[in-house]
């Protein structure tokens, strides 16, 4: 699905291309600095300690998630003024791209680049004739990955738009709802391997989060009526 | 081996008799599938831990996927047969920088030494006589570099190593009129790369001796599981027929009968008209009708029923050690196995007393059982014990401390020659009052007669209060004769005269453990990915271009999405 959104929404305009590698890059210095703490903490602790290891790594999420945020934050902060800037570029006096176009870049940028992240190191290690488990791990451990890094992305766009919204209207409840749907999201991943505690509510915020989007965007159900119709 | 259709044709192809019928020659089939030998039981506590896990059948039905699976990685770079990795190798050599040689033929050194001393690098006179005794000091099994060869090689060049020690100390043994010459062959497992090489360097005058002097060949086979105590003496019927070899071969069985009076030892023949058993005397056959004999304990087919596997152990030679002892006490503790070679040692003495002209009585050459023990200990139960650790260089202290094994292999010498070479610079050598530098360097010495004798700088045991060696200056006719294969100095490595045998060369060889899907799941997986992946190129194709119905925005020309 990253791939069709890619290929058909951005890969014709390269200001979104450009928007769409920035974000990215966003999206991993957040996560580099994250992580460093997290090493940091679990340098700095007994590794032999279990649940301490297993707080430290609640406490690492939980922290890399609202960097994240506030690195989106930052990234808006940006846009804005580079919207200005384009402003001044352009012939006819208003930007080629608007805020809303390029909030939704700068999220299907996030979460392309932590699919990425999540799926390079698996796809790798599938390579080769054994498979998850000899731990006594999952067997469906590449499926149910796979299925949570679409969601993600999916979840990484639909934020995107909704937290630029609330950021250029001001309603903060709206940028706090999006920040704790990530953490809920985060946080349900800690009940693998029992998939089914992280995936089906992840889903479920999913299509809960694409609602809001898309009747931000200027959708409604008469629309959507019309579109699925008029096939 | 001697018999073809041209000598013997009787006897070739094994029709009289088949030496070894237990044998089922595994180690000369071709497997395309690695085998591998796991001797240390915490690797194969993985491999159980993991069947047991995931592989056992459940109330008897099939088990489930995943399940354990294991890939043994073992290239070998070699490949068909000697001649194409050999002509592979020397292309490389020859036009490539960086060459990459893909096999090396087997290689080692034989050891031999004289009774007298000779120069070792001009030539003998034609009219000295020697009498060859030879033993094998190489063994192989179905692993490599596993080769333990309690029966086939350890015993038999022990009891030479004693006969040879009991020799030297005989009280006129300068008086000799024939020299003896102990030769140690190594690569005898390998269609007898050693003895060939021997016979090949006499021929083409590159070795002291010729064939010409040799009067006799005495060979030890398999010596260690007599029955009833009695060793066969085995001859050569086809060279037999000549008049002269036929007086003189009598004449060398005779002296091995009168020898056997007071031993344990009862020495038979087994009949005329059965072949020589495989050993290295057929290689000097080949060459010229030589009288010679060779010793084993066995009539027609193999006692050691485990010839040439990784079985032949210790216990196949009946060497069993009281338990409780400590490494120290079982290096001194004498089996009635080194007390059974010990006289088959003394009896082969006494016989090359006699059969080399000594007149006197032979009861005084006696074998020492004590020295056989230690020798037995020393090379097939440890290798790392103080004996050896005192007659050998301070430089290769190194080569002690494996498990022994007897393999010739590609690097040059094994631990095994250097043991032997040592051990008998040590049972027949004298200890000379030299300084460490004069005996490193004996051509400044003018006594020294470097030609004839070989010094070697020993470390010594260690002094009473075990802090350091005490080391000397041992002087020994001991020598090493190169042992490659003639066909590899010919270059013709198709050859079916000399031995071809090589080993190729290879990297890393590994092997790992895992959990196989099963092909069900992988093909579900794979199909949902490439069904997602095409439902929403399709979705976002139509999402994308009914943008304006869908997000109900005044449609702009130019622009795109939303």
């Amino acid at each position: 699905p990253a791939l069709g959104l890619f290929l058909f929404t951005i890969a014709r305009d390269p200001l979104r291309i450009i928007i769409l590698i920035a974000g990215a890059f966003f999206w991993l210095v957040s996560l580099l600095l994250s992580s460093l703490i997290w090493f940091i903490a679990v340098k700095a602790s007994d590794p032999r300690d279990e649940p301490l290891q297993k707080g430290l790594l609640i406490f690492g999420v939980m922290f890399s998630v609202l960097l994240q945020e506030a690195f989106r934050f930052l990234y808006y902060k940006l846009l804005r003024k580079a919207i200005e800037g384009l402003v001044a570029l352009s012939e006819d006096g208003c930007s080629p791209i608007s805020i809303q176009q390029m909030a939704y870049v700068a999220g299907v940028g996030f979460g392309l680049m932590s699919g990425a992240f999540s799926m390079i190191n698996l796809l790798a290690d599938s390579l080769g004739p054994g498979t998850v488990g000899i731990h006594g791990d999952s067997q469906l451990y590449f499926l149910t990955s796979a299925f949570m890094t679409m969601v993600l992305i999916f979840l990484h766009t639909f934020w995107g738009i909704l937290f630029f919204h609330g950021c250029e209207h001001r309603r903060w409840w709206e940028i706090a709802a999006v920040v704790v749907m990530h953490l809920a999201v985060s946080g349900s991943t800690f009940c693998n391997p029992l998939y089914v505690g992280s995936l089906v509510p992840s889903y479920l915020l999913m299509a809960a989060a694409a609602t809001w989007a898309y009747l931000l965007s200027g959708g409604s159900a008469q629309n959507l009526r019309r579109f699925l119709l008029c096939k | 081996g001697v018999y073809s259709k041209d000598y013997g044709p009787q006897f070739a192809h094994c029709n009289k008799t088949v030496w070894n019928p237990v044998g089922s020659g595994l180690s000369y089939e071709d497997f395309d599938f690695p085998i591998f030998l796991l001797e240390d039981a915490n690797e194969t506590q993985v491999i159980k831990q993991c069947y047991q896990d995931h592989n056992v059948p459940r109330e008897g039905s099939v088990p489930e996927y995943p399940l354990c699976a294991m890939q043994l990685f073992s290239h070998m770079h070699a490949v068909t047969s000697t001649v194409t990795c050999m002509r592979r190798s020397s292309l490389q050599s020859t036009f490539s920088i960086n060459p990459e040689v893909v096999c090396d033929p087997l290689l080692d050194y034989n050891v031999w030494s004289t009774l007298h001393p000779i120069n070792s690098s001009g030539k003998v006179e034609p009219e000295k006589e020697f009498i060859i005794v030879a033993t094998r000091i190489d063994s192989h099994s179905f692993f490599w570099n596993i080769a333990p060869g309690a029966e086939s090689a350890v015993t038999s060049f022990v009891t030479h190593l004693a006969a040879a020690q009991a020799l030297h100390k005989a009280s006129d043994v300068h008086l000799l009129q024939r020299n003896i010459m102990f030769t140690f062959f190594q690569g005898e497992t390998f269609d007898y790369i050693g003895s060939s090489r021997m016979v090949y360097d006499m021929e083409k005058d590159k070795f002291p001796l010729h064939l010409d002097n040799i009067y006799s060949f005495v060979e030890l086979n398999q010596v260690a599981l007599r029955n009833d105590s009695v060793l066969w003496m085995h001859t050569d019927p086809v060279s037999r027929m000549n008049e002269s070899v036929d007086v003189q071969v009598r004449n060398l069985l005779d002296t091995l009968k009168n020898s056997s009076l007071g031993a344990n030892v009862t020495l038979q023949e087994p009949g005329y008209s059965q072949p020589l058993p495989p050993s290295s005397f057929q290689r000097f056959l080949r060459a010229r009708h030589i009288p010679g004999v060779v010793l084993t304990d066995h009539r027609t087919d193999f006692q050691n029923r485990y010839y040439q596997s990784m079985y032949d152990t210790p216990e196949n030679v009946r060497m069993q050690y009281p338990e409780g002892l400590s490494p120290e006490e079982m290096l001194e503790y004498v089996t009635d196995t080194a007390k059974s070679l010990a006289e088959v040692a003394t009896v082969v003495a006494r016989a090359l007393y006699r059969l080399a002209g000594g007149a006197a009585d032979t009861s005084a050459i006696q074998a020492d059982p004590k020295t056989v023990a230690r020798m037995l200990y020393g090379f097939l139960i440890k290798m790392n014990n103080s004996w050896f650790q005192s007659i050998i260089k301070p430089d290769i202290k190194g080569i002690l401390g494996d498990v022994p094994q007897h393999y010739v292999a590609v690097s040059s010498p094994v631990n095994t020659t250097y043991l032997v070479q040592y051990v008998l610079a040590n049972l027949t050598g004298t200890i000379v009052n030299l300084t460490k530098e004069e005996c490193l360097n004996p051509e400044k010495t003018p006594s020294s007669e470097r030609e004839m004798y070989d010094y070697a700088w020993v470390q010594g045991s260690l002094g009473p209060n075990s802090t350091s060696r005490v080391p000397y200056c041992v002087r020994s006719t001991v020598h090493l004769s190169k042992a490659l294969s003639p066909a590899f100095e010919l270059r013709q490595w198709g050859s079916t005269e000399y031995s071809t045998w090589t080993e190729s060369r290879w990297k890393e060889i590994r092997a790992r453990i895992f959990l196989v899907a099963s092909k069900e799941l992988e093909i579900i997986t794979l199909v949902v990915g490439i069904v997602i992946l095409a439902f929403s190129l399709l979705a976002t194709y139509f999402i994308n271009a009914k943008a304006d119905v869908l997000f109900g925005l005044p449609r702009d020309p130019g622009a795109v999405a939303y």
